[in-house]
């Protein structure tokens, strides 16, 4: 597993822990007391270090290459998925996947993106950058959603939206647009949650929800902090300082009002316990699927445009 | 020239001299005589820059435009510091582009018929989305809709507005919601894009015209040409994510120049509201047609 510098004395940590353990059983002693106080040292630095985590820092665990994927929370959350696949126009976009699920006792539709756990996964799934076909997948699944009634709920993980000579012949800007304006008047339910990288136009194209909600080391940014700095600090080395000043992470998106709801991590980030992440999400979609339900489709679609309606900082003299 | 070098150059307004050298052919040309059409270079045809109020003027009836939100002023929501602070950027821009903001809202009449009309300018920190554009542009298509007006909306865009981050990004979601409802009326959209419009513009409204029209070799993409280049590490096709690239893989509708452009739009209204035909002119003399 990666390991990023500031996780480094948690990582130390951690290896005493199970040498110590190794070691116990193998002399046949009993390092009860010691283990405790060890696994209670790791707990309080991992919550210290993770609480003080700099905003770029948080890029990089929403970054990491072993954090769960939409496919690990099917895995965990759903007791059954149906994959529905392509566009009808041009392609299946395995960056963004989509089907019927069964989550918690509910028949539900998901969606979201899916990146690659290897670089052979990655050459299919684009890094989860979708192409229009993706978008275009996405919506001919939200609509026939819409048509059986079925709750929607939307995975966002992407670095954004693919910039490439085919996205554009085939009309990236055009099928997020599509997206933008019909997801207003879906008449289900639609809840979704930034789990890894909120990014940009390739996030909100399937983020139209009634709610947005978000884990607590994920972000959601107009662009990357990179590719902020290349244009506007014109050093794309000054990452770090971008991530600070685009405020993106979840804490501050709650703030402006962008999502409803932050969804805790495990100690150490979702990628260090996938199992007990996935449980955390259950519960938060769980409740916000149950208050949604029982809204008719009007004021669904009513609430689902106030909701960006509102969003804007100005003044009137 | 390629597109890209073509783009990436720096714009400086025309100056008020007597005569400049062309910045797409590289002749010299009269500054009157650019003025006096359109703007448009006598030698090439280059289509220069339109200011919002150029552009209103342009596309409107004399004296009928009449603007809406004139003094909505942007915000600093994210207190964002780039080479000077966002308050002073805004500044600099009002001061450059003698406008509040890179939208210029309000309603007036094209060829006599009534319409919404919403004009970007691009030299106001290039065109780029915030909160005042998404909420004038919301409150113009909400207005169209209320009072059942056809809508144009002319983009000039680098997308959305980076200092204002997430609160940028959501006009593209207000912008296209308000679209949704103004569609939902049965009532037509026209979108005009100019050079360049690029980004979260074309990613929201700017895309969502029943009818897109575009300027003769206007940029129009998602991405910008330096960002594909970048990612994809090959060079871009020849004309790539100009007008009549779009035209060619059914994006758009029509390439307009901008003499034609308000009896175009004017033509395409008649059709969609339906109005009467006007008398046909006088048939031509029977010699016309033996040939
Ligand atoms: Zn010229």
């Amino acid at each position: 597993m990666i390991t990023y510098d500031f996780e480094k004395p948690i990582v130390e940590l951690e290896k005493k822990i199970s040498e110590l353990r190794k070691y116990a059983a193998e002399v046949n002693i009993d390092a009860a007391t010691e283990l405790g106080s060890l696994e209670r040292k790791r707990d309080v630095l991992s919550q210290e270090v993770y609480a003080g985590l700099e905003p770029f820092q948080r890029v990089q665990v929403a970054r990491h290459p072993q954090r769960p994927y939409l496919q690990d929370y099917l895995r965990l959350l759903c007791t059954d998925f149906m994959e529905l696949h392509g566009d009808r126009r041009f392609a299946d976009d395995q960056a963004l996947l989509g089907g019927f699920a069964t989550l918690a006792g509910r028949r539900v539709l998901v969606l979201g993106h899916q990146k690659g756990r290897d670089v052979k996964e990655n050459m299919r799934r684009n890094f989860g950058m979708a192409h229009p076909e993706g978008y275009r997948k996405a919506l001919r699944l939200m609509t026939l959603a819409d048509r059986a009634g079925l709750p929607i709920v939307s995975f966002i993980d992407t670095p954004g939206a693919y910039p490439g000579i085919g996205a554009e012949e085939r009309g990236q800007a055009e099928a997020i647009a599509v997206n933008l304006r019909d997801m207003i008047g879906l008449g289900v339910p639609v809840l979704c949650v930034v789990i890894g990288e909120g990014g940009s136009g390739g996030a909100l194209g399937i983020g139209i929800g009634n709610r947005v909600l978000i884990m607590e080391n994920a972000y959601y940014s107009v662009i990357s902090p990179e590719g902020c700095a290349s244009i506007l600090f014109r050093d794309a080395k000054r990452a770090a300082e971008a991530a600070t000043a685009l405020k993106l992470t979840a804490k501050d998106l709650l703030q402006f009002g962008i999502v409803e709801e932050i969804i805790a991590e495990p100690i150490g980030g979702a990628h260090r316990h996938p199992e007990h992440a996935a449980q955390l999400v259950k519960a938060a979609l769980v409740r916000h699927l149950d208050e949604l339900c029982a809204m008719p489709p009007d004021a669904l679609r009513q609430q689902r445009y106030e909701k960006f309606r509102r969003v804007g900082v100005f003044s009137e003299a | 020239m390629s597109l890209f070098s073509r783009i990436r150059r720096r714009r400086p307004p025309i100056p008020d001299g007597l005569w400049l050298k062309c910045q797409s052919c590289a002749e010299i040309i009269y500054v009157k005589a650019l003025n006096e059409n359109f703007k448009l270079c006598p030698k090439c045809n280059h289509h220069y820059l339109l200011s919002a109020r150029e552009r209103i003027d342009l596309l409107c009836d004399a004296d009928s435009f009449s603007e809406m939100d004139a003094v909505m002023l942007p915000g600093d929501p994210l207190n964002f510091v780039d080479a000077i602070p966002y308050p002073e950027k805004q500044a600099k821009a009002r001061e450059k582009s003698g406008e509040n903001e890179a939208l210029v809202t309000g309603t007036g009449t094209i060829e006599a018929i009534p319409f919404a009309l919403g004009v970007m300018d691009f030299t106001y920190i290039g065109g780029t989305m915030g909160s005042v554009v998404g909420e004038k542009a919301a409150r113009l298509i909400e207005l169209a809709r209320d009072r059942r007006l056809p809508l144009l909306i002319v983009s000039a865009s680098g997308g959305v507005r980076m200092h204002e981050s997430i609160i940028g990004l959501m006009q593209m979601a207000k912008t296209s919601g308000a679209l949704f409802y103004y569609k939902q009326a049965g009532l037509p959209f026209l979108s005009l894009l100019t050079n360049p419009t690029t980004g979260g513009t074309t990613a929201s409204f700017a895309s969502l015209g029943d009818i897109i029209l575009a300027e003769p070799n206007a940029l129009i993409g998602f991405a910008g040409p330096r960002v594909i280049k970048q990612t994809i590490r090959q060079d871009l096709p020849k004309g790539f994510q100009s007008a009549e690239f779009l035209l060619e893989h059914g994006m758009i509708d029509m390439v307009v120049p901008r003499p034609q452009l308000k009896a175009t739009i004017a033509g395409l209204l008649r059709y969609l509201l339906r109005l009467p035909v006007e008398a046909p002119p006088e048939p031509a003399p029977a010699a016309a047609s033996a040939a």
